[in-house]
């Protein structure tokens, strides 16, 4: 079946569970390392593989982190408790997991998408992360597999469960949400938000409706998402897949289905356990959470500015619409502060966005961002003209591979933009030479000016600003 | 289809708690446990269990207007650690209490396989 149907006439709605792994030293409710990467159960004690007797004790910095997250997302922070919600998997030496279940931590938030859209938070609840199976056997795959290997170091690693509205629409939107969602963990320094790693993970609920219904229709629970590219790609199979099943006069059975990478599809789990019954109850070895207003004041006051807010600052500084792509990337790769730097030394914010987002944003991958006080120099001397746009490109490739000083660099290079009267003398002089050209440019011939600039950029060996040419070219027909 | 079963969950504002549960519920929550049970036992839980329902029943029946619910028997709240890391244990002691394992992990047999 093709992941590409033709969706006319149907909605995809998705609501999306993602878990994120606090950036804590240690475990939520014991002292063992929570590190990524270390030599398989090496940090495991009592308490984390659940042997008799032993007890947990909440990590004060994993609740401050939790409150992070759901002040960052504009949730209440309200008393909660743990419950155990117990299953038989081996992830989970102790058979049940901590969790929260009907008074989680955080309540009611929002998020803001950068196309200004805000899709709602249920709840955003602390946990403990399991353990980490390795299916031997089958390819890996965990119906197929002939027996599993177990590592707990991950066992008891703190966990904050975003959950959201249904607000969601399509794949796109689903990747976008995510990708704001780790800029905002990131932001708040309780994740390192590595979706490789797994220190992000998401489940995704997808349903379909008619364009214009109001009720939601049966959903499918998604599992197995490793990357933003399979997020979008299980939407767009799982909604097509779906208005499929209906338009061939079917039902959308609620089940949870897993994602195939390789084979770009989902299939169901047919687990006979499907019907879930956890038999939650209250975690008898642990007491109530309740921070006090002060505390959640002081977590609330300490958090950096968010994404949303940076790209307000840049896109008012720069006198262009929040939701330009623009904003979006020069905020998303941390370059705004070259904005700032660029505004307060009084250069040009729209020419320092434009040179962020595109220059600066393609040579990322290979080396740093340009010294902020240099870059801010160098926008100058393109918006005073004494650089041309190509020239100053030129110069910031070479900063930010060497650093150094624009105007330095510019000298080097023998850089010297024209001064607008020793361009107005070459165009008088390329004109003066072509007289039929001219006449005819005069006549109405628009493809001339192509010709006209040709001979200024000849004659000033690359050194003039060709925008500056062609409008005085224009100019002066103007006036002819 | 899996039974269906609504125990009741600990909270007392259910408006028609459990006086009873059947046979079919327990084998189903004995399944969930993992626990096999011979028919004497399945019948001897039944009856036991029914009798727990029934003790919660006699506890929701009680007029608790104005009591506000209770986390814990203890009056405390917000006991916390510091994030700072201790010694765990030494994992050659940790895998020679395991029934199997291979290499540094803990080894198990195949998960999706028929439950007990």
């Amino acid at each position: 079946m093709s992941a590409v149907r033709d969706l006319d006439g149907w909605e995809t709605v998705v609501g999306l569970e993602v878990h994120c792994e606090l950036r804590t030293q240690t475990k939520l409710f014991c002292g063992c390392r929570n590190a990524f990467g270390d030599e398989p159960n090496t940090n495991v004690c009592p308490v984390c593989l659940g042997l008799p007797g032993s007890l947990p004790v909440l990590n004060r910095r994993a609740v401050e982190y939790a409150m992070r997250i759901g002040l960052a997302l504009h949730c209440q922070v309200q008393p909660s408790v743990f419950h155990r919600k117990n299953y038989f998997y081996p992830d989970m030496p102790k058979d049940y997991q901590i969790s929260q279940y009907d008074a989680p931590i955080n309540v009611g938030g929002w998020l803001e998408l950068p196309s200004g859209k805000r899709v709602g938070i249920v709840r955003a609840h602390l946990e403990e992360d399991t353990g980490k199976t390795t299916h031997v056997g089958g390819g890996g795959r965990i119906h197929e597999a002939a027996h599993s290997l177990v590592d707990y170091n991950r066992a008891g690693v703190p966990l904050v469960e975003i959950v959201s509205q249904p607000d969601i629409r399509g794949p796109q939107e689903a990747r976008e949400y995510v990708e704001e969602l780790r800029a905002i963990l990131v932001a708040t320094g309780a994740s390192d938000g590595k979706m490789e790693e797994g220190s992000l993970r998401v489940d995704c609920n997808v349903s379909v409706r008619p364009v214009g219904s109001g009720t939601l229709g049966p959903r499918c629970e998604i599992k197995n998402l490793n990357s933003l590219r399979s997020l979008a790609r299980a939407v767009s199979y799982e909604a097509a897949r779906q208005v499929e099943v209906l338009a061939q006069g079917g039902e959308v059975a609620q089940e949870t289905r897993h994602w195939d990478e390789q084979e770009g599809r989902t299939y169901s789990m047919r687990s006979k356990e499907e019907a879930y019954d956890y038999r939650y109850f209250p975690e008898p070895d642990l007491v109530a959470l309740q921070p006090s207003p002060d505390w959640v004041e002081s977590v609330r006051r300490s958090l950096p500015a968010l994404p949303a807010e940076r790209r307000e600052e840049v896109a008012r500084a720069a006198g262009v619409p929040v939701s330009s792509e623009a904003v979006a990337t020069v905020v998303r790769l941390g370059l705004d502060g070259l904005v700032r730097a660029a505004v307060s030394a009084g250069a040009d914010a729209n020419l320092a966005l434009r040179r962020l987002a595109n220059e600066v944003a393609a040579g990322l991958e290979d080396h740093g961002p340009p010294d902020a006080g240099a870059f801010a120099r160098l926008v100058q001397m393109e918006a005073g003209g004494e650089l041309t746009p190509a020239q100053a490109r030129a110069v910031l490739r070479l900063l930010m591979e060497q650093g150094g000083d624009p105007a330095g660099i510019a000298e080097r290079l023998g850089y010297q933009a024209l001064a607008a009267d020793a361009l107005a003398q070459v165009l008088d002089q390329v004109v003066g030479a072509h007289p039929r050209e001219w006449e005819r440019y005069c006549a109405g011939d628009d493809r001339l000016a192509g010709f006209f600039i040709g001979k200024v950029k000849a004659a000033t060996a690359g050194q003039a600003d060709l925008r500056a040419a062609t409008t005085l070219l224009q100019q002066r027909r103007a006036t002819a | 289809m899996p039974v269906t079963v609504a125990l009741y969950d600990g909270r007392v504002d259910q408006p028609n708690p459990r006086t009873s549960i059947s046979p079919a519920e327990v084998a189903h929550v004995a399944r969930l446990a993992r626990l096999a049970l011979s028919e004497e036992e399945l019948s001897m839980y039944t009856t036991q269990l029914a009798a727990v329902l029934g003790h919660a029943a006699d506890i929701a029946a009680l007029d608790i207007e104005g009591t506000p619910p209770t986390a814990h028997p203890f009056p405390l709240a917000d006991v916390f650690r510091e994030d700072e890391p201790r010694p765990g244990l030494d994992r050659d002691e940790v895998l020679s209490q395991a029934p199997d394992v291979e290499g540094p992990y803990f080894r198990i047999p195949r998960i999706m396989g028929d439950a007990p």
